[in-house]
């Protein structure tokens, strides 16, 4: 192992082990030692309605209730599009839309306060058919050859629909926020957060003045799940505080959380695939996305589901369309991997239906059609380096028997309990799609020298547990050459740090750690024993790209991209329906990794993360468009005990433009799960089961168990 | 309401009702003891009473008169803490660390009952302690180091 993936104990360890860690709803006192106000918001209960009028019952002193009149500036959340407002306008376009808040100093007497609220509505019908759908926020096409010409000369030609549902994050440390004024009216705003930059710019918008800065607080998992959605609750704390002239706090409770915040898209996928002789020539693919009330991220997570949508196989005539509908649920956002599980999903199951149709085995089918490099991707770009796909299927058949296995559980099984194992095989485009990184991020980070030789990294990539505080660390103290203990990151507070961008797209620690990396180069050139001092480094794009242009689709991308096989082996109980997984298996290629446990435990998390989305995470909504699995009770993730035999192993195929060969990581482990998962449980069905949706639950299970008996 | 918190005696007025989550950390400032639910389903406000395992959010005021309650700021001073801590550190089985406080205290609880458990029992003994993050390996396999490297300790 190469010394800087050995591990280290982490930077963060020993607060967060002896629960000295501040979060945000740890604070006792505002900075400035002021009782911090508690807010609360008043929630949407209809999913549309214009909203008539709201009578405020008389407050006691002390307490505010607070709504759009309030905002100084702009009633828009800056994220892409201005549509999502601060609070409500004249209308609510989903159930938990911000009408209003209430802020005082006793949370009771605000919750109290709070039902004696009157909304007085015009109810609209709501949209909650995604099918039904016809308002599209983002409407996407792209393509190359000659799909009509694949199409007549076909032997046979595949027509299927795959849908995937929501996915919750479920970090456990819910969405808060805490906004202060301070001195000459600057306001404080922190809490827990991905990205201070966009926090920053979406305060900076509603207060209208740039006298501000937030600080990420320390952050209890993230996920994508707090990229934008703390740009929603900090505007409103801010405008709140700015109200009351005090500080306020609004921490969510775990119901609020699940039910009003940004998940994962559920989707639609229908692909038409042409084959000859054997292989895909051709593939027309139309993806729907429910964005839900407001268009948020789901641009950004579209364009990522696209792109990924003809999987990491080599079909020569493409086709792809893509909408991201509104319907009058919670907005959509991000979510680790950020619209190609989806895709994925859909392209590996196909593939499995395609071969079993032909009577070709899977897997030898999927290599037969496995991308290499210099092969063109799916936008016309190039794969730049080295495709390690079928090495790494090699590697993990050495570990779980897969082959084997797989002819073995294809035979006729009968009785209680059936086994069936599967393997998906999928990327994940490492950083931001297409020039986001090159146009409109244009990272920054700084190196800060101090007398005593301690190195400050001053950048905006926030610690959410993904070991950030560590491995930027490592890297610096590496190339400096000094030790690990002089070189410090504090979370960021956009007062200090530059913007080096978001804590987003598996990018932190392959662009911004790059940068670190340069920048400690050239600091170790002007180093000077006993003085301060500061160097910069400023993010450039790679030479060797394709240039991206998004109205076409066309060109690099991503510049590299990290793989995944996965093998899930599973056991289902034709009596209850649950599933047992026997083995859930990983590979991953993220390039060198900075830090072996730390990477491993992104792995494993994410693996398992993949294992819930694929199997008990359901979450839908009823037929007012309220979300009903809002708890850890209705809304399952796994335990501790749901898959004791989880292995996952590291595959490296270095990216020289990455820090010392790394590559994005993070979201990687999750994107292909249900891919695996859900072919395991068909060949265990087996009967000619065909399935086409994630998660697949124990209830799904027993519905096909149900047709075998009717036949 | 007379108890014991980390070995100290404490005495609180107010509410029977109220959960020992809120009091602990709205009255006596232990902020280590995280609310991830409030309904008893993800752990991360676990603390031992009388060397049991509970999740303090299910928990009455009333219900713990003269009991001794053992939070992570009296168990973190703690050889066995020290312990476990170094098994945590040395596997990086600590990420956003929300989680970490009850999952510290429930493997101590699983110890005390059973200072040398299989994977499997440890795995049962924090099955009820939601963590995001790992994937649950790093954890288990830091508890098992723990046990070992800690023997006698429990």
């Amino acid at each position: 192992m190469e010394k800087i993936s050995q591990s280290v104990v982490k930077k963060d360890h020993a607060a967060k082990m002896e629960g000295r860690s501040i979060y945000v709803a740890d604070y006792n006192t505002a900075k400035d030692g002021r009782k911090i106000l508690t807010g609360k918001i008043l929630h949407s209960k209809t999913a549309r309605a214009k909203v008539l009028s709201v009578s405020v019952p008389d407050l006691p002193e002390g307490y505010f209730y607070v709504d759009a009149r309030d905002i100084p500036g702009d009633n828009n959340v800056n994220i892409v599009l201005d549509d999502m407002p601060v609070f409500c306008r004249d209308t609510v376009e989903y159930i938990g839309e911000a009408i209003g808040m209430v802020v005082g100093p006793d949370a009771k007497e605000v919750d109290r306060i709070l039902s004696g609220i009157n909304v007085e509505l015009e109810e609209l019908e709501p949209v909650l058919d995604l099918r039904k759908s016809t308002e599209a926020f983002f409407n996407y096409e792209y393509g190359h050859g000659d799909l009509q010409k694949a199409f007549a000369e076909a032997d046979k030609v595949f027509d299927e629909e795959f849908e995937t549902g929501y996915q919750e994050q479920a970090y456990l440390e819910t969405q808060g926020m805490m906004a202060e004024p301070e001195d000459l009216d600057r306001m404080f705003v922190h809490g827990s957060m991905q990205c201070c930059y966009y926090v920053h710019g979406a305060v900076k918008r509603v207060l209208g003045t740039d006298n501000i800065h937030i600080l990420q607080d320390v952050t209890g998992g993230g996920f994508g799940g707090k990229e934008a959605f703390p740009s929603i609750l900090a505007t409103e704390v801010a405008v709140a505080a700015r109200k009351a002239n005090a500080p306020v706090r609004c921490v969510f409770d775990r119901r609020e959380d699940m039910e009003y915040t940004s998940k994962r898209h559920p989707s639609i996928c229908r692909y038409k695939a042409a084959v000859k002789d054997g292989k895909v020539t051709a593939l027309d693919i139309d993806v729907i996305f429910n964005a839900g009330a407001y268009s948020t991220l789901s641009a950004v997570v579209l364009q990522r589901g696209l792109i990924a949508a003809p999987g990491i196989y080599n079909v020569p005539n493409i086709h792809v369309t893509g909408r991201a509908l509104k319907t009058n649920t919670s907005p959509c956002g991000a979510y680790r991997g950020f619209g190609a599980p989806q895709t994925f999903f859909a392209i590996e199951l196909l593939m499995n239906h395609i071969a079993q149709d032909l009577g070709v085995e899977p897997l030898a089918f999927k290599e037969a059609h496995l991308v290499k490099q210099g092969d063109p991707t799916s936008t016309c770009g190039e794969y730049h380096f080295p495709v390690p796909v079928q090495d790494m299927i090699n590697e993990i058949d050495a570990v779980c028997d897969y082959r084997k296995k797989r002819k073995e559980y294809a035979k006729a099984q009968e009785g209680r309990f059936r086994r069936g194992i599967g393997m998906s095989m999928y990327f994940h485009g490492a950083g931001f799609t297409g020039s986001g990184e090159r146009d409109l991020i244009k990272a920054v980070t700084r190196l800060h020298k101090y007398p005593d030789g301690k190195v400050e990294i001053l950048a905006s990539n926030g610690e959410i547990g993904q070991g950030l505080r560590t491995t930027f660390c490592k890297i610096v103290s590496h190339e400096l050459n000094i030790p690990f203990d002089d070189v410090f990151f504090e979370h960021p507070d956009t007062a200090r740090v530059p913007d080096s961008g978001p804590t987003v797209a598996s990018r932190s620690l392959m662009t911004v750690g790059e940068l670190l990396r340069r920048a400690s180069v050239q600091l170790k050139e002007i180093w000077k024993d006993g003085e301060e001092q500061e160097v910069e480094e400023r993010y450039k794009e790679p030479d060797f790209l394709i240039p991206f242009h998004l109205d076409k689709f066309e060109g690099d991308a991503y510049p590299t991209y990290a793989w995944g096989v996965n093998a899930v082996e599973l056991e289902v109980d034709t009596l209850t329906g649950v599933a047992k997984v026997l083995g859930a298996y990983g590979n991953f290629d993220v390039g060198t990794p900075m830090d072996y446990n730390i990477v491993m435990g992104q792995m494993e998390g994410g693996l398992l993360q993949g294992i819930g989305y694929s199997s008990i995470e359901k979450m839908d909504y009823d037929n007012k468009g309220r979300i009903r699995n809002n708890s850890y009770s209705d809304y399952l993730i796994p335990t501790t005990k749901d898959v004791p035999n989880l292995k996952c192993l590291l595959h490296v195929e270095k990216y020289p433009y990455g820090p010392y060969g790394a590559k994005g990581a993070g979201e990687l482990p999750l994107v292909g799960v249900p891919g695996a998962y859900v072919e395991a449980m068909e060949q265990a069905l087996g009967k000619g089961h065909r399935l086409n949706h994630a998660p697949f639950t124990a209830e799904d299970t027993l519905f096909e168990i149900m047709k075998e008996v009717g036949k | 309401m007379n108890f014991y918190l980390n070995g100290k005696p404490v005495s609180h007025e107010g509410d029977p009702a109220a959960r020992l989550l809120d009091v602990l950390r709205d009255d006596f400032d232990c902020k280590s003891v995280k609310c991830g639910c409030k309904e008893g389903e993800c752990g991360a406000c676990a603390v031992l009473i009388d060397d049991v395992l509970y999740n303090s959010c299910c928990v009455a005021m009333g219900s713990i008169e003269e009991a001794h309650v053992l939070t992570l700021e009296g168990f973190r001073e703690t050889k066995q803490f020290a312990a476990l801590s170094k098994a945590f550190g040395e596997l990086s089985a600590v990420q956003c660390g929300f989680c970490i406080p009850g999952m510290v205290m429930a493997s101590h609880a699983l110890l005390l009952k059973n200072p040398h458990p299989t994977t499997d029992e440890i795995r049962e003994g924090l099955s009820g302690n939601l963590c995001r993050c790992t994937g649950y390996n790093a954890i288990v396999n830091a508890v098992e180091n723990a046990a070992k490297e800690g023997d006698g300790l429990w």
